[in-house]
């Protein structure tokens, strides 16, 4: 198994999508490492063929480079090897992951295009071996281009050209937000046909609806630890801006702190939700 | 432009295919009826990229306020709760009557541009609210592509064309008048004579006297065959507002041939003669009222003979009845079949499902069917749940639609009796099987200060809370309590049509004491259909309260009435100051009622003054009403 790990060959290049033809033809050629992010007993019950388990709470308890760093080699991830990575939770603790192997300095990562209930729903091949590979070795190489900080985020209020972005469903957003934050919430660019995203035709009119532009730079943010913004950053790369950063600690550090909010209190839109 | 294009006036053959109807076990000499697919093209496509770029050119100011509102108006988005950057996006349902893919398609449209829920408006709209002005343009793009439309859904335009959600299936209906309905609809939708009325005009369907709103519409209309002549009673000048009217009859038979004339002639005279002055006086029931009745039927009379003259044929052939008439033709039963009921009463003891099929489900005249309704609080229902009901309609009902209720709930018709336990279980399994649909307990609200610039209080909630108490205590198994109702509006405005309901509420604020607190004014004895009267106001209750008299007047009901009179009845008689016992009249209510307004002061119970939904102390905000643009 451990022929294709090898950082002679010429690897596939990934794009932000994987899409589920490719990946099959990966794994038949056993040229990719394939990430399945949900709890550790789903994985044991089964799984896409070759997939190693990374349970998102295992990373999120792990979260400085170097442990990530650790985790990469520990799963057999080497600098270029292809990743390709999923969930069953519509995409969003996919991309959180992600998001951490490219802050680390991954170069070759992907979302699967899909959920794995979608991959079953199409009766594509499982497996239930657990897998594993010999360790690798992965550079540290931080992108301290595609995350933000709360400080960063207060400071990109002020400046032209940044965009803040709230990836909570409206009615949280309506309740409170960051000030100045605009609501591009995950259902919006979530697909309902099974796939994790709409197309990027879409989700590039909806950007360019708000009068957001390709070449701004945008900071994504969320509730809590930056799965659903993590969610939208990859919609927003799928649409072709190419600068997002992704403030990982959310809007949960941000109300921490006693940072400065906006609150929406003249009208009971939550008496209109019939959950 | 154009009246209009050929696109829309004819069937599509995607949509002309005969639906299968369902088969199972269970056999009835009617399964083999084909129903066929609705035409359901009301939007296009051009209107949605003509959205997007106003709100583009009004965003970098290039368009006035004033211009952009009345575009926006025009194509069904309102301005939100003091938060124009938000809109609520009101799509028209023709009749009510919707196809399992359009539910579909507002499920996933309100979760990825709304709140994902979506609320069934007391006119046979379905909206979506809080939805970004950003956003409204690719919720109208995904409405075109499932045939929807929120085209003239707001403004000085003819709204959606209302029809009872009981046409075609009525024991008591002289034909369907659905087809008629939504030609009409199609006939005025896009057409230069009502793009710029006076305000807006609305046009509600009957099957029969008993259902339907037709007293409260700018034209009302009930289905009559008069000597083998198919036609309508055309009732005009009713409807419901700060200052309500009913209609009133134009003559006794209007035969189906002058339909459309009779309607063009009333539209272009409220056209001419409309207030186009006052906002607050210029719907036609107003011009009705001031030029006095006998002169504002002449005038009908005479323009409809002048539209009869003058209209051209090319004209007439936009107004195309057949093309919507395209009907099942089921065996009419002979006798209406009571009820599957297990047992003849229901009590809060009985099983759900018989408690459910005593309150929400009606035999049809089409023997063996039988419609059910789909109980929702204040209107409401989530993505999810508008997915499981689209199932189930696709898959239970012969006719395959559903149709929504002025009464904000989904009925379901054509359901075969051995599908009904199927049904109830699917409603089930995602919380949509309450019972008392039919019944006290469905309590209208509009959406109140959950949206609404206008409101003063927060009805919507309100209502929802009347609904889950009165559920709670049973009310829904009261077979005395079946035909009374319960409404609710959040300001004197009547979008919750309290006017016409048994226990009707308005809200506003008031001075109690030292504090500012929510209050409805209550009012008692109105009704709907052909004999509707209008409520009468009683008494300023709390909003906190609210609930507490609810249960008292009942109470008082239940002592008080004589043998078995209902509780309807019983409400009609003191309106009219022939009660009985201390029940007398609207005064000697308000003295027993009095006690349970009274609220301690607000150091010592606070929350009293507090609207329901807030945490926070009362204040009346509003806003300018977009109603008129």
């Amino acid at each position: 198994m451990t022929k294709n790990i090898d950082n002679n060959h010429n690897y596939f290049q990934l794009s932000v999508i994987c899409d589920a033809e490719t990946l099959r033809s990966l794994i038949k050629k056993e040229r990719v490492r394939v990430v399945d992010v949900r709890k550790a007993e789903d994985y044991a019950q089964e799984h896409i063929p070759t997939a190693v388990s990374l349970p998102l709470a295992r990373l999120l308890a792990n979260d400085t480079p170097s442990e990530i760093v650790d985790i990469l080699e520990g799963l057999g991830i080497s600098d270029r090897i292809p990743v390709v990575i999923y969930d069953d939770t519509f995409g969003a603790l996919a991309a959180r992951v992600a998001w951490t192997f490219q802050y680390v300095g991954h170069t070759n990562a992907a979302l699967l295009e899909m959920t794995f209930s979608h991959w079953k729903k199409l009766g594509l091949e499982t497996e239930k071996k657990i897998n594993t590979f010999p360790r690798e070795k992965h550079s540290v190489n931080i992108h301290h281009d595609i995350h933000a900080d709360a400080s960063y985020v207060e400071k990109a209020k002020e400046q032209s050209g940044r965009v803040l972005v709230d990836s909570r469903e409206r009615l949280n957003f309506l309740t409170e937000h960051i000030p100045g934050a605009k609501n591009i919430p995950y259902t919006m660019v979530g697909s309902s046909n099974g796939n994790i995203l709409r197309n990027s035709k879409e989700i590039k009119r909806f950007i360019e609806n708000r009068g957001i532009s390709s070449d701004s730079e945008v900071i994504t943010y969320c509730g809590s630890v930056g799965t659903l913004s993590g969610l939208t950053y990859y919609a927003l790369k799928l649409a072709g801006v190419d600068n997002v950063k992704l403030y990982s600690k959310s809007f949960r550090e941000w109300k921490s702190l006693g940072k400065a909010k906006e609150e929406f209190r003249d009208a009971n839109y939550w008496d209109l939700s019939a959950e | 432009m154009s009246l209009s294009t050929k696109d829309i006036w004819f069937h599509d053959p995607e949509y002309s295919i005969l639906k299968k109807t369902i088969v199972n076990n269970a056999s009835s000499k009617q399964r083999n009826v084909s129903f066929p697919r609705l035409n359901p093209r009301w939007g296009r496509e051009e209107e949605t990229e003509l959205f997007a770029q106003k709100v583009k050119l009004f965003r970098q100011g290039r368009l006035s306020e004033d211009e952009f509102r009345r575009f926006r108006l025009q194509h069904g988005a309102y301005g939100s709760r003091l938060q124009m950057n938000y809109s609520m996006v009101r799509i028209k349902i023709p009749s009510g009557e919707i196809t399992p893919e359009q539910l579909e398609k507002i499920a996933s449209l309100s979760e990825a541009f709304s709140i994902g829920s979506a609320h069934v408006s007391t006119r046979q709209n379905i909206q979506l609210h809080w939805v970004q002005l950003e956003d409204v343009s690719e919720v109208m793009r995904g409405l075109v592509e499932a045939g929807l439309t929120t085209r003239e859904a707001c403004g000085n335009t003819v709204r959606n064309v209302m029809c009872s959600h009981f046409a075609g299936v009525c024991p008591d209906e002289a034909f369907d008048a659905t087809p008629y309905a939504k030609a009409i609809a199609r006939f005025f939708i896009r057409n230069p004579m009502c793009q710029n009325l006076p305000r807006k005009f609305k046009i509600n369907f009957a099957c029969c006297s008993e259902h339907g709103l037709v007293r409260i519409a700018d034209i009302g209309l009930i289905p009559a065959i008069n000597d083998d002549v198919i036609g309508f009673k055309v009732y005009l000048g009713g409807g419901l507002g700060a200052a309500s009217f009913l209609g009133h009859l134009l003559e006794e038979f209007t035969p189906a041939s002058k339909l459309l004339q009779t309607s063009m002639a009333i539209i272009r005279l409220f056209d001419r003669h409309g207030n186009r002055e006052n906002m607050a006086r210029n719907r036609m029931r107003y011009l009705v009222h001031e030029m006095g009745w006998d002169k504002f039927k002449k005038m009908v009379i005479k323009e409809r003979s002048i539209v009869e003259m003058t209209i051209a044929d090319s004209t007439v052939k936009l107004y195309d009845t057949p093309a919507e008439e395209v009907r099942p033709l089921l065996n009419t039963a002979h006798t209406i079949k009571k009820l599957p009921i297990l047992n003849e009463y229901v009590t809060i003891k009985s099983s759900a499902y018989e408690r459910w099929l005593h309150t929400n489900v009606v035999p049809q005249k089409q023997e063996g069917y039988y419609t059910i309704f789909v109980t929702l609080g204040a209107g409401d229902i989530t993505a999810n749940q508008l997915r499981t009901l689209a199932r189930a309609i696709r898959d239970l009902s012969a006719e395959s639609t559903a149709r929504n209720t002025p009464q904000q709930n989904f009925a379901i018709r054509h359901i075969n009796e051995s599908d009904l336990h199927e049904f109830y279980d699917r409603l089930a399994s995602i919380g949509l099987a309450n019972p008392g649909a039919l019944t006290i307990t469905s309590t209208v609200g509009c959406s109140g200060t959950t949206s609404c610039n206008l409101a003063i209080t927060n009805s919507h909630r309100l209502a929802k809370e009347v609904q889950h108490r009165l559920l709670e205590l049973g009310f829904d198994t009261e077979d005395s309590l079946r035909d009374s109702t319960i409404k609710i509006s959040g300001c004197p405005n009547s979008c919750g049509q309290h006017e016409i309901a048994t226990i009707g509420f308005f809200g506003g604020a008031s001075r109690i004491g030292s504090a500012m607190a929510p209050t409805y004014t209550m009012l008692f004895g109105g009704s709907a259909g052909e004999q509707g009267q209008l409520g009468k106001a009683v008494m300023r209750v709390p909003a906190k309260r609210v609930i507490d008299i609810i249960e008292k007047i009942v109470e008082i009901y239940k002592r008080e009435r004589s043998s078995n009179e209902t509780f309807k009845e019983w409400i009609n008689k003191i309106v009219n100051g022939e009660g009985t016992g201390s029940a007398k009249n609207i005064d000697y209510m308000k003295a027993m009622l009095n006690p349970v307004t009274q609220l301690a002061s607000v150091e010592q119970d606070p929350d009293s003054y507090r609207d329901y939904g807030a945490d926070i102390k009362f204040s009346a905000k509003t806003a300018r009403g977009e109603c008129a643009a």
